[in-house]
């Protein structure tokens, strides 16, 4: 995976800038208490929340456990459907077969619809490279674009700017990329989106090409799905005459009726609405409808490496709601950049250390970027355990053990620098080796922290109460953070 | 090996703690989720499509069949619209009041042409009342999806009850996925700007819906 930011430290010194940075804090508390906020009535409004929840974690965990066969029923589907399908193995494989693709149309600029993918693998850069511009026509992604920045959540990539800053940048660099902003431009958020849709709408109407992710891709019909607000998707699946879809091996869903539960789950997650404004479905090429030509790249950077480890693997069940970020009193103060990587929050910091192994000082810093409080695994539609996956890395990043990287298995050392954590681990053997008293005994303790238990209740009582509650992996984030970084520069 | 052999290879030695006789698709999804949310009578559930649409700022209206021509040409006029796009299968009967330039739903009209026109009007394939959903499946009367994303004010018209479905499951069950489909709840919204919801980004800024049914009734939320 070529998405680390250049030069990123790790977690705990990205993420003590952030904190001292008053207006990002500012910006970041708002918006993550509203849409937590609304997130909660949008789910109370489904009394079979619990069962969309478990039908939607067996979904995506049976599909995963038979991604082979689901990837080639997929392709099939998509060829029979006038698609054509593509492999890649890795970003630079992407990368190139997506700058082809494009070359090939005689084209040098394409529109995108945000995608993470095609931001893990860097698309945008490469095909700079190659002397094709790529224009993101989200909102958010497109005032990430016109700054240099980088987006700092998965699903409102600017919400560390405000309405002020958003005009500036407006003001100074539109023209730089095409239609300047109006004159005399405020910064009421209805005048930002209005000088927004004009300087995309020339370039929506002459691309020829289109360039996209997908929330789903269905293997029993070859359908891909994509979900959004803003109606720039619309534009960029249908209005080119080329269509690139850059997909993760791990989005596919078998069977039509399942997009039922996802539909249900994801808008509610996300953007706590009944159901997003737009979603687009497209089944390969349509006679005169939308794009001529279809074009599917599914990417592995790292997927299959995850797979295989049988606790990490849950992390691929994921469908980047974002829940979990809005809920994470890390992330809420520490901010997506702190996390390095294009998957910030509680889930960005299990899947980015898996799907680019733990060898930097950032990745190996990442699962402890966590209080372990378990928020992010109550609201997760697809019940992904989080912390379970958090403590399990934060293990191999300590003692090290069999990984597998690029699809062959080594032996990961024991990581140097974190001394403590090593000392800290080992004290907490006992626990790791009975996985359920841990997890049972984390939460409780995290969340009852405040009032200092001796001993636990329910569960964990048994063992908790011949033991001290073992002190590290129920650690908070701000006390590790502290005690490892904290003393350097002496700030509070 | 080409990429795809090498792929499937990582994701088979990846599987390899996953046993031969797996619990097989039927098995592992339980469905004990319910098909609709409430009990609800086909009038109720109509009068929830229209609040929910309401609640997303689509502008509904209700009439009796009769009446559709005169209010499709009243919101047109009420929007100064000059040129409509007409998809090739609408009902004619729908425009008899209006007598605003038609511009035809064509393959080979350019996006620029299609951004000159003020306003469309579509059938859809059905709406969904628990979300407020309308849904387009590219038929006769609802055009290629292009159609309904230009031009800035849309009107949809949706027979009632009987293109009214409760919830999404029974959406999906009533729709083909080997056609393009679009899923609109309210028009096009962004709240990227310090999540203040704005309307009307890139799709129209105005979604008109018309629920057209079996008795006269007065104009809801017009
Ligand atoms: S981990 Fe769960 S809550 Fe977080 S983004 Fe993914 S699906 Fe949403």
């Amino acid at each position: 995976m070529s998405g680390t930011f250049v030069g990123m430290p790790a977690f705990p010194a990205a993420a003590h800038e952030a904190v001292r940075n008053p207006t990002l804090r500012g910006n970041l508390r708002h918006a993550t208490h509203t849409i937590r906020a609304k997130r909660e009535k949008a789910v109370a409004e489904v009394s079979d929340w619990a069962q969309l929840r478990e039908a939607g974690r067996r979904i995506k965990d049976h599909t995963l456990r038979h991604l082979d066969r689901y990837l080639v029923q997929l392709e099939e589907s998509v060829t029979a459907a006038g698609g054509t399908v593509h492999w890649a193995v890795d970003a630079d494989e992407a990368n190139r077969i997506v700058a082809d693709l494009v070359k090939a149309t005689g084209e040098s600029e394409v529109v995108k619809v945000k995608s993470m993918a095609t931001q893990e693998i860097g698309l945008n850069e490469a095909l700079e490279a190659e002397g094709i511009r790529a224009y993101e026509t989200d909102l958010a992604e497109l005032i990430v674009q016109l700054c240099e920045d980088r987006p700092s959540h998965i699903l409102v990539p600017a919400i560390h700017r405000n309405r002020g800053e958003i005009r500036d940048i407006f003001v100074r660099e539109m023209g730089e990329w095409g239609r300047p902003a109006p004159e005399g431009l405020t910064d009421t958020p209805a005048e930002l989106a209005e000088a927004a849709r004009l300087h995309l709408r020339e370039k929506f109407l002459r691309a020829k090409v289109g360039i996209s992710g997908a929330n789903f891709m269905v293997a029993e019909t070859g359908t891909l799905v994509v979900v959004e607000s803003e109606g720039n998707g619309r534009m960029c699946l249908t209005l080119p005459e080329t269509l690139i879809s850059v997909v993760g091996i791990e989005k596919i869903v078998p069977a039509w009726r399942d997009l039922e539960v996802f539909l249900q789950t994801l808008p509610r997650s996300s953007t706590a609405e009944r159901m997003n404004p737009y979603t687009s479905m497209w089944t390969g090429t349509a006679d005169e409808d939308g794009p001529q030509n279809f074009h599917l790249v599914l990417i592995d950077n790292g997927r299959t490496d995850t797979l295989a480890d049988e606790v990490g693997r849950q992390a691929l069940r994921c469908i980047r709601c974002s829940a979990c970020l809005n809920v994470c009193p890390v992330y809420e103060r520490a901010g997506g950049h702190a996390y390095g990587s294009v998957y910030p929050g509680p889930i960005g910091a299990i899947l980015s250390p898996q799907l680019r192994g733990t060898a930097s000082e950032i990745d190996a810093s990442l699962p402890y970027a966590s209080s372990l409080c378990g928020a992010c695994y109550e609201v997760c539609p697809v019940a992904i355990d989080i912390p379970e996956v958090l403590v399990h890395l934060r293990e191999r990043v300590v003692a090290g053990g069999q990984v597998t990287r690029n699809g062959n298995k080594v032996l990961l050392k024991p990581a140097k620098g974190h001394a403590a954590e090593r000392a800290a681990m080992r004290a907490a053997r006992w626990a790791f080796a009975h996985p359920g008293a841990l997890r049972g005994g984390q939460r409780l303790a995290s969340r009852t922290r405040r009032f200092h238990p001796r001993t636990l209740p329910g569960p964990g009582r048994a063992w908790s109460g011949s033991r001290d509650l073992p002190p590290v992996p129920s650690e908070p984030f701000r006390d590790w953070w502290q005690r490892t970084h904290g003393g350097k520069d002496g700030a509070k | 090996m080409s990429s795809r052999e090498r792929i499937l290879g990582r994701v088979r030695r990846a599987l390899a703690d996953v046993p031969q006789d797996d619990m097989p698709y039927e098995q592992a999804v339980p469905r004990d989720y319910l098909r609709e949310h409430g009990e609800r009578s086909v009038e109720e559930t109509v009068d929830l499509l229209a609040e929910n649409l309401a609640d997303y700022r689509a502008l509904v209206h209700r009439c009796a069949p009769d009446v559709l021509p005169s209010l499709i040409a009243g919101l047109l006029t009420a929007r100064d619209a000059r040129s409509l796009l007409v998809p090739a299968g609408l009902d004619e009967r729908w425009l008899a009041a209006t007598e605003v330039t038609r511009v035809p739903d064509l393959a080979d009209s350019s996006a620029h042409e299609l951004d000159r026109v003020d306003s469309v009007v579509t059938a859809c394939a059905l709406a969904i009342a628990e979300t407020g959903t309308i849904v387009l499946d590219g038929g006769p009367d609802q055009g290629r999806r292009r159609i309904t994303l230009v031009p800035d004010h849309h009107i949809c018209v949706v027979r009632v009850p009987d293109q009214v479905v409760s919830s999404v499951p029974q959406a999906l069950e009533r729709l083909d996925p080997a056609r393009p489909l679009t899923w609109i709840s309210g028009p096009s919204a962004t709240s990227d700007i310090e999540l203040d919801r704005v309307e009307g980004v890139h799709g129209p800024r105005t979604l008109e819906v018309v629920l057209v049914g079996g008795q006269a009734s007065a104009d809801v939320n017009s």
